[in-house]
């Protein structure tokens, strides 16, 4: 038998997701997408006031078999949690219930991850439960970096030490990564940057540079 | 060997014809000498024989004279002969401006780019919504110092034909040399290097069922190529290397299998199949409508996402291809769906369907089948596409 690059874990959520559908009048939801691989996930959650849990929570997707496993996966995960203990699943959590997934995917399946955080911050504007607005420093820029995949190991570009320089400077953002320009991955490693801090609230534009 | 796999990626590889493994069989075990000289030994002058006699056939199909056709080892070589080659000679002595595509495959675009790092000045050239090319634009690219222009004759993707006998025409009149890669047209397609007056051609034999890791070059009588694969005299003192042997015979072997009839009875099978495609909701015909290879459809879906479909269809026994970047090494979306003017999503679901000898009407009918439940069901997933 042929060896796929997934997991039988993943494949059964693949060919057999949980959780899919729409929630109509959700107590929040969440679309994340990346313009770069071009996946796409709504997320829709039923949360009890009083407990403060999820009750009930819905996926779709516009992605490739991690992207939907992911999805599978990580509304399991939450189901029944409280928001805070939901807030704690991580990529990681999430790709180790599926058995792993091979290191170029897991920029698909990271977005799952984003969109449960997204939908439950949407619950807590919507609750009068955010803390004001963050300015955006050097130490938001490298957070927000470590959700941005290195396709060759499938660790995050913080991680494994990618990023050579970030500086911070009225509204504009510049980050150097160590990679050459014509490099295979250099262009979607550029898009994820963007996607991931384009639309902060303070930030006005966005510089990606390369090794010389 | 696959079981019950409905093989439709032929334009990435094809099963071997047992034809074609029967001729090379004896270059393998008898006649396994190098092919020699005239004053060597009997058994290499029989391989130099066999070869001779596979590069005779091969060139006659092109019209070609036997000289003027050099084996290589696929069409990955021919095509970065052709570019560096030509660089290499022109460089110095007429100029260093490279004309091509941004729909090329990646052989001819990647050779331009390594040259354009190299202090060559390299066009791409744009090509409209339906991957052709507008000649007038050419016309106007070509300066005095243009060495080259690489235009393919098909694309690799959405099969989109190029006027290659115009574009050969536009060169010749304004001096310069004309490369084209037809490893998706040869010999499917006439090509007469007898009438289009073109000086470079790539072809390979691994699309046409015949061996893997053989291909060949078309060199015009002195053309201004200089050498960059050194060591001995093979091929004419253009490429050096012990010669393929059976490769060089089961290509020859691979050409002359090919014909009109089987050529007609694959564009059956993809007018049918696209006519199936284009009855599912939201689908759209990628590349010309008429001037395209015979043997490919490729159909963007929308609202779902190729390599699922890819994988779904995997399940269901079907092999194809798709643009999407989800499946793509560099995690990029085709560059050929983005340069023909079309955005993520319509490279996100792009699939191709390309044919071969071994396919059949049932096919058709079954991979249609197939795809429609299998975008039904991952529409059902998707975010997309159920407010309209």
């Amino acid at each position: 038998m042929t060896q796929l690059p997934y997991t039988e874990t993943v494949m059964e959520h693949f060919k057999n997701p949980q959780n899919v559908g729409r929630i109509e009048n959700p107590d929040a939801k969440s679309v994340e997408g990346s313009p770069s691989c071009g996946d796409m996930v709504a997320l829709y959650l039923l949360v009890d006031e009083d407990t403060q849990t999820i009750t009930d929570i819905k996926f779709e997707s516009y992605g490739c078999a991690s992207n939907i496993a992911t999805g599978s996966i990580i509304t399991e995960l939450a189901k029944g949690r409280t928001l805070e203990k939901a807030k704690d699943i991580t990529w990681k959590e999430a790709t180790e219930a599926l058995g792993g997934l091979p290191p170029i995917k897991t920029h698909c399946s990271i977005l799952a991850v984003d969109g449960l955080r997204a939908a439950i911050e949407n619950y807590e504007e919507k609750h009068g439960l955010v803390k004001e607005r963050v300015p955006t420093t050097k130490n938001v820029v490298v957070k927000r970096l470590k959700r941005v995949m290195n396709p060759i190991v499938g660790l995050d570009l913080v991680r494994t030490k990618l990023v050579d320089d970030i500086e911070v400077e009225d509204g504009v953002v510049r980050v150097e990564i160590k990679l050459a320009e014509d490099h295979q991955f250099a262009p979607n490693i550029r898009e994820e940057i963007h996607e991931k801090l384009d639309h902060l609230w303070d930030v006005e534009k966005v510089v990606v540079t390369y090794e010389a | 060997m696959f079981g019950d796999l409905v093989y439709l990626d032929n334009s990435a590889a094809t099963r071997l014809d047992e034809r074609v493994l029967e001729a090379m069989r004896p270059y393998f075990l008898e006649t396994y000498a190098v092919a020699t000289s005239q004053f060597g030994y009997s058994a290499g002058i029989e391989s130099r024989e066999a070869l001779e006699g596979a590069r005779e056939s091969i060139a006659a199909r092109l019209g070609a004279k036997r000289e003027e056709f050099l084996f290589t080892s696929g069409s990955t070589e021919s095509s970065n002969m052709a570019l560096k080659g030509v660089a290499l000679a022109l460089g110095e002595k007429k100029g260093r401006h490279i004309i091509t595509t941004k729909i090329e495959d990646f052989p001819v675009l990647y050779s331009a780019r390594s040259l354009g790092r190299r202090g060559f000045e390299i066009t791409y050239l744009d090509v409209d919504e339906t991957g052709r090319l507008d000649l007038d634009q050419l016309r106007d690219a070509i300066q005095a110092e243009t060495i080259l222009v690489s235009v393919q004759a098909a694309n690799q993707e959405i099969a989109t034909l190029q006027d290659i006998e115009s574009i050969a025409k536009i060169c010749q009149e304004r001096d310069a040399l004309f490369h084209t890669d037809a490893t998706h047209t040869f010999p499917r397609l006439p090509l007469n290097v007898g009438e289009v007056p073109v000086d470079l051609v790539t072809v390979a034999s691994h699309l046409i069922h015949g061996p893997k890791g053989v291909g060949g070059l078309y060199v015009r009588e002195r053309t201004p190529l200089t050498k960059w694969m050194d060591g001995g005299f093979q091929e004419f003192n253009l490429r050096a290397g012990a010669e393929n042997i059976p490769g060089a015979v089961g290509f020859a072997k691979a050409v002359e299998l090919v014909t009109l009839e089987e050529t007609s009875r694959l564009r059956d099978m993809r007018d049918r199949l696209t006519e199936r495609l284009l009855g599912i909701p939201h689908a759209r015909l990628n590349g010309h409508p008429s001037l395209r290879l015979p043997h490919n459809t490729n159909v963007s879906f929308r609202f779902v996402e190729g390599e699922s479909i890819l994988l779904h269809l995997d399940m269901r026994g079907f092999a194809v291809s798709t643009g999407s970047a989800c499946f793509s090494r560099s995690l990029e979306a085709s560059h050929v769906i983005m340069g023909i003017g079309g955005n993520h999503e319509q490279a996100h679901g792009s699939v191709r369907f390309t044919f071969g000898r071994f396919n059949t009407m049932d096919d058709v009918d079954a991979v249609a089948g197939a795809i429609t439940e299998v975008i039904e069901k991952l529409r059902e997933i998707s975010p997309l596409g159920k407010d309209e």
